[in-house]
């Protein structure tokens, strides 16, 4: 079952001519076809594409010129313009958009020697926690067809935990990779803020986003994050600093590590399953030798409040440039320019963004700035302080991922603050600019995955996969497959 | 604080929304709702703490001044949903006197 084989053994077999790309890309084609119509994690795939990518891997692998991803079948999430492909951002205002150039992240796995298969779903923007305001409709979880993947990186996720492709990349703006990663029952890791390049990633919070793996392992995420970390001059808030390999610690020993856990984490909301089984998984990572001791992030219940300010604003200003103008979505006849502007507009976003877009414009409007934008700012130096002097005390911070395993398909849709609660436990992280990753932990009593999430201190990525990928080899929940995939 | 729905239909002409009654209705309600819970941040002092804008404190970089990028314009506008001439066209905003 060559599916259920990780990144890591598929680039064995490929260096040792056990199997050829083109051979591995139709096998992996052939799964979405026959498969993805139970889930829609794509929402286009790149078949011809993609051959012509394993043809050519197969030809640098057999001049001896192959690295560790060359002719690995990838997907790509579908806020990464990728040149000559839709690149619709699940949003009808860019389903006519081609884009016209490469995301970094996009050049560096082409250069990689990467397969691209397709485009995944996502909720629209990147807006949402479920996948269910995409405009190319919900994604379903493959542990239950009834219920959301997670969002906003839903259809990666999916992809992944059904094995229609080996790694995905997602995007995290306040849990868009862990939260899915966690809820779909995959390891995705949301590095720090300027490790990856923002460069042809439709913004949506320019000052939260970030871009990272979706994968099976933490050695696999550790694989991806090698090929799309690193400085960008196009990006101008990348960060101009060496890059680790992320591989070559993961063996390390974890013995003597310092794990804290945050009581904040561990209260009122959290789903009983998730909190026996993220206890469960401490005693584990006791056994490997981890020090186990509780701290405090006691501003963590305004994480929300105060996101919901900055990344509504960012976006606000972000998504004015989709004007009806330049590219995207032109409402039929405009009457004038404004009329233009404003049905274009109506007519190509979602309720969701438009919501967030008014929120924003309401914030950083006349009178309200200091009230909204300013007091979210310093909550959100409050929030970093906190992560701060945790990290005097340990070096990585453990808990739940979400407070609940995924629900169900409209659950929460007509409520959007129960949706945004859904988010506690991963926008803090967002909002001091930290690395994060999910892992699959257990399973809840209706068999959904449950994540423990990890976060560490900056430029901290190497500690978090290396405590993962120990995690996994003491563990098997990131090998259990969902019925019928 | 609670919008009204005047105030929802003056968000929505600066962001360049349309919007009918019934989501003027809808909206109103929503967005006042989540208002009322951003407004949680109230409770917590902030009088010593400074604001962020970035996490990691970084300056904006600067770059040499030259030329880095090429000439596109032809990409760039033939996804464009109207051009003429190498220019984006949209309904006249100058009137004729």
């Amino acid at each position: 079952m060559m599916h259920y084989k990780t990144i890591a053994e598929l680039s064995r077999d490929l260096a040792a001519k056990k199997i050829s790309s083109v051979e591995l890309t139709h096998y992996f084609l052939d799964r979405i076809k026959n498969l993805d119509s139970q889930l829609n994690s794509f929402i286009t795939v790149t078949a011809e594409q993609a051959l012509k990518d394993a043809k050519r891997a197969d030809e640098w692998i057999a001049a001896g010129k192959g690295g560790p991803l060359t002719g690995i079948p990838i997907a790509q999430k579908d806020i990464f313009c990728t040149k000559g492909i839709k690149t619709s951002c699940g949003s009808k205002i860019l389903d006519n958009f081609i884009s016209p150039y490469d995301a970094t992240v996009v050049t560096k796995f082409k250069e990689a020697g990467t397969v691209l298969l397709g485009k995944t779903n996502m909720d629209e923007f990147a807006m949402g926690s479920s996948n269910e305001t995409s405009f190319h409709g919900p994604v379903k979880n493959p542990w239950d067809l009834a219920r959301i993947p997670g969002g906003s990186s839903g259809g990666s996720a999916a992809a992944v935990a059904a094995y229609l492709t080996p790694g995905a990349t997602g995007t995290d703006t306040g849990g868009s990779i862990r939260q899915p990663a966690a809820l779909s029952g995959i390891t995705g890791i949301k590095p720090t803020y300027g490790r990856v390049s923002r460069y042809g990633m439709i913004a949506y919070a320019s000052s939260l986003d970030q871009g990272g793996p979706m994968t099976r392992t933490a050695e696999d995420a550790a694989i991806l994050l090698n090929a799309m970390s690193g400085f960008d001059p196009h990006d101008s808030t990348s960060v101009d600093d060496s890059v680790p390999d992320y591989t070559t610690t993961l063996n390390d020993s974890i013995a003597g590590l310092r794990i804290g856990l945050p009581k904040e984490f561990f209260g009122e909301g959290l789903d009983n399953n998730i909190a026996k089984a993220i206890e469960t998984a401490v005693k584990e990572y006791e056994k490997l030798g981890a020090i186990i001791q509780e701290i405090h992030l006691p501003n963590t219940a305004l994480s929300i409040p105060a996101y919901y300010v900055i990344a509504p604003a960012e976006c606000s200003s972000n998504l004015a440039r989709f004007d009806g103008v330049r590219y995207g979505h032109r409402c039929e006849n405009p009457a004038d320019l404004e009329d233009l502007y404003k049905r274009s507009r109506s007519e190509g976003f979602g309720n969701e963004v438009k919501r967030r877009i008014m929120i924003g414009t309401y914030a950083l409007s006349a009178g309200y700035y200091d009230a909204y934008y300013l007091k979210a700012q310093k909550i959100r130096g409050l929030i970093r302080r906190d992560f701060m002097d945790a990290f005097q005390k340990v070096d990585i911070i453990a808990g739940p991922t979400s407070p609940t395993a995924a629900f169900k398909l409209g659950e929460k849709t007509s409520d959007p603050i129960s949706m945004y609660l859904s988010d506690i436990y991963t926008i803090a992280v967002n909002l001091a600019g930290l690395p994060g990753i999910s892992i699959p932990a257990g399973f809840t009593a209706q068999n959904l995955p449950i994540g423990i999430q990890l976060i560490g201190n900056y430029f901290a990525e190497a500690k978090l996969l290396n405590a993962a990928h120990q995690y996994q080899k003491v563990t098997d929940w990131h090998t259990r497959t969902p019925e019928g995939f | 604080m609670s919008l009204t729905s005047a105030d929802v239909k003056k968000i929505a002409h600066l962001a360049r929304l349309n919007l009918s009654e019934a989501d003027i209705a809808l909206y109103t309600q929503q967005l006042s709702n989540i208002l009322h819970f951003i407004e949680q941040m109230n409770e917590a002092d902030t009088s010593h703490i400074d604001a962020i804008a970035h996490s990691l404190d970084l300056t904006q970089r600067l770059r040499p001044d030259r030329v880095s990028e090429t000439d596109q314009r032809e990409a760039f506008q033939s996804i464009a949903p109207r051009v003429e001439a190498g220019l984006y066209l949209v309904p006249k905003v100058i009137d004729e006197e």
